[in-house]
């Protein structure tokens, strides 16, 4: 990382410093000189508004803890006291709260652009393995953080969730247990859960970094999955990507706050707001909108140990991804084949999540089971015979000569190119 | 053998291997109280019995009471209900065990072996669905008994599953009358 930068420390204060811990010229590195391909689309702009969600949930999930109880007897009431008597604490907890939903689409759309372009191919598999582990940490940071206001489809979400474990044969009950800390969901599962809700965002962090590190040292993808081969394929993070990064960080503040302000409990569900009863299961209970698809999957299976299997499954499949997909181009872009299984995998995955909500019985259920093979399939059929069967255009021999070629309207003679000057 | 020329093990290969099996050992102890804490706690082990007045509840009629922190369904069935029950063939079953905590734990699940002993009207189960732990609904279901909204389980009128994803029978904890009229349960 540290290796792009041409920082050379100029007052006597940064030679100090730099011959003793030399952060400057690592952050110039990573973050500034870096040589970012310079054809990178909005999609690549998604890294950063994760980047800027994390630290949002972070911030908002600090000043709330200091108003929360995280006792099964007083947390209900202290989230309505932070809605009703803290200051702002209206907004906090929603900003929070719909935090983490717009977190899961922002990855889900960051995910699928990996997809896409092919950002899992070599010699990138350890950043996407790294993807793969936010996301599920991602998960159990999401799952434990809805326990905690401690209504009904908190208790029984966390309640169908810890009996996920019950599966596991010989050992299931005392894991459960474990995880419990008793006999059944109560005091003692609220406090771990919270206690584990505040460390997890604090690991996504320290595994962002690897992740951001392991990219960089590989350099990054790009529409066209060339790599860059020449000084002219690149131009510095600083300001070309920090103010493109900016700009959709801003736009997406805007759809973030129409949903915090105007519309805070449209992705939430109102059983919420009733507190947890253990002797009484609302009659239709579904995880947040963001578990739905692999909600569905565990469903569609009707075995306790194969749904579970299956719905855990489905996200252990995309660590081995890099090795299912046969082609050697990358970029999807300039596969004519894949880019149709792409978009049907991407709908199959919207049906999915269509059918986690609603009710196991009838078609749906029928439906559900349709979707949840194509789903396997796309992996362990559908990619691994793409790469012998389809026959791909012609890849660009550059960036540059992809961005000239595109025709954007451009006067001849008018390119700017910053990068050589 | 392969190893034949080299060296005898050596004074300091032993105290590797047993510094280093020491300190695994040392590891694994330090480590097991910071999960065994996770475990049930002191309290939560103390709340293992209850004793429940039965004499309300009528035939048709069902409780729940709160047994270590579960629910637990206490119903006097009608004949209608143990019935039905019992014309069901076992073979049919998709769980043929009883699940009865009081008896062994190969006795088949015929009606007789899930009611009270001796008192075949009264059925005491935990009400938590054996696939995700939801409570059941109680009258319902394509089998008159329970039926679980959050995947579709259905039990039958003695509390056998039937028909959706719950791979066991509704549980039976330990229980016993006590006087003529009070269930203790645990």
């Amino acid at each position: 990382m540290a290796g792009h930068s041409n920082y050379v420390p100029q007052s006597a204060a940064a030679k100090w410093l730099e011959s003793r811990l030399p952060v400057i010229s690592l952050v110039r590195g990573s973050f500034v000189d870096f040589p970012t391909p310079k054809n990178l689309n909005y999609w690549w702009a998604f890294g950063g508004i994760l980047f800027f969600v994390l630290i949002a949930q972070i911030i908002t999930g600090i000043v709330l803890a200091m108003h929360y109880t995280p006792n099964a007897g007083l947390a209900f009431d202290s989230v309505e006291h932070i809605m009703r008597d803290v200051n702002f604490g209206w907004m906090l907890r929603y900003l929070h709260t719909n935090g983490a939903s717009m977190f899961f689409i922002a990855v889900y759309i960051h995910i699928f652009r990996g997809l896409y372009y092919g950002s899992y191919k070599a010699p990138r598999e350890i950043s996407w393995i790294l993807g793969v582990i936010i996301f599920l940490i991602m998960m159990g940071t999401a799952f434990m953080g809805y326990v905690l206001p401690w209504g009904q489809m908190s208790f029984w979400g966390a309640t169908v969730i810890t009996n996920l474990f019950s599966a596991i044969p010989m050992v299931g009950d005392a894991i459960r247990t474990w995880l419990w800390g008793g006999f059944a969901v109560d005091n003692a599962t609220l406090n771990r859960f919270f206690s584990l809700h505040y460390l997890l965002p604090f690991m996504i962090f320290g595994v962002v970094i690897l992740h951001v590190w392991a990219f960089h040292t590989t350099g990054n993808n790009n529409p066209t999955g060339v790599q860059p081969k020449t000084k002219q394929d690149t131009i510095p993070f600083h300001p070309y990507y920090t103010v493109k990064d900016l700009f959709a960080i801003v736009v997406f503040m805007i759809f973030f706050s129409w949903f915090a302000f105007y519309v805070p409990n449209y992705m939430g569900h109102p059983d919420n707001y009733i507190e947890a009863n253990p002797l009484v299961t609302p009659a239709h209970i579904v995880p947040e909108w963001y578990f739905l698809p692999f909600y569905a999957i565990l469903r569609a299976v009707p075995d306790k140990l194969g749904g579970v299997v299956a719905m855990f499954g489905a996200i252990a499949i995309l660590f081995v991804l890099p090795w299912l997909d046969t082609s050697k181009v990358r970029s999807g872009t300039y596969r004519p084949l894949f880019k149709q299984f792409f978009w049907i995998f991407a709908l199959n995955a919207v049906a999915l999540g269509y059918l986690g909500a609603m009710p196991a019985e009838g078609t749906y259920v029928l439906l559900a089971r349709i979707c949840t093979i194509y789903y396997f399939a796309h992996f362990l059929i559908i990619l691994p015979m793409l790469g012998f069967l389809e026959k791909p255009r012609p890849v660009p021999t550059s960036i540059s000569e992809a961005v000239l070629k595109s025709g954007s309207g451009k006067p001849a003679g008018a390119t700017a190119a910053p990068e050589t000057k | 053998m392969v190893h034949s020329e080299q060296a005898e093990p050596t004074r300091r290969d032993f105290l590797y291997i047993a510094t280093g099996a020491m300190g695994v050992v040392g590891a694994g102890a330090l480590v097991w109280p910071f999960v065994d804490q996770m475990n049930p706690d002191a309290s939560a082990l103390a709340l293992a019995s209850i004793e429940v007045d039965v004499t309300a509840v009528e035939e048709g009629q069902s409780i729940t009471v709160k047994w270590r922190g579960k629910p637990v369904f206490i119903r006097n069935r009608t004949e209608t209900e143990v019935e039905e029950a019992k014309a069901v063939p076992v073979d049919d079953l998709p769980d043929p065990l009883a699940r009865n905590a009081n008896l062994p734990a190969d006795a088949q699940a015929t009606d007789p072996n899930r009611g009270v002993a001796g008192q075949e009207n009264w059925l005491v189960q935990v009400g938590i669905c054996t696939h995700l732990g939801c409570v059941p609904i109680g009258d319902s279901g394509d089998f008159g008994g329970w039926f679980c909204p959050c995947h579709g389980s259905h039990y039958d009128t003695a509390g056998r599953i039937r028909k959706g994803p719950a791979p066991e029978n509704l549980l039976i904890p330990p229980l016993e009358f006590v006087g003529g009229s009070t269930i203790k349960i645990g």
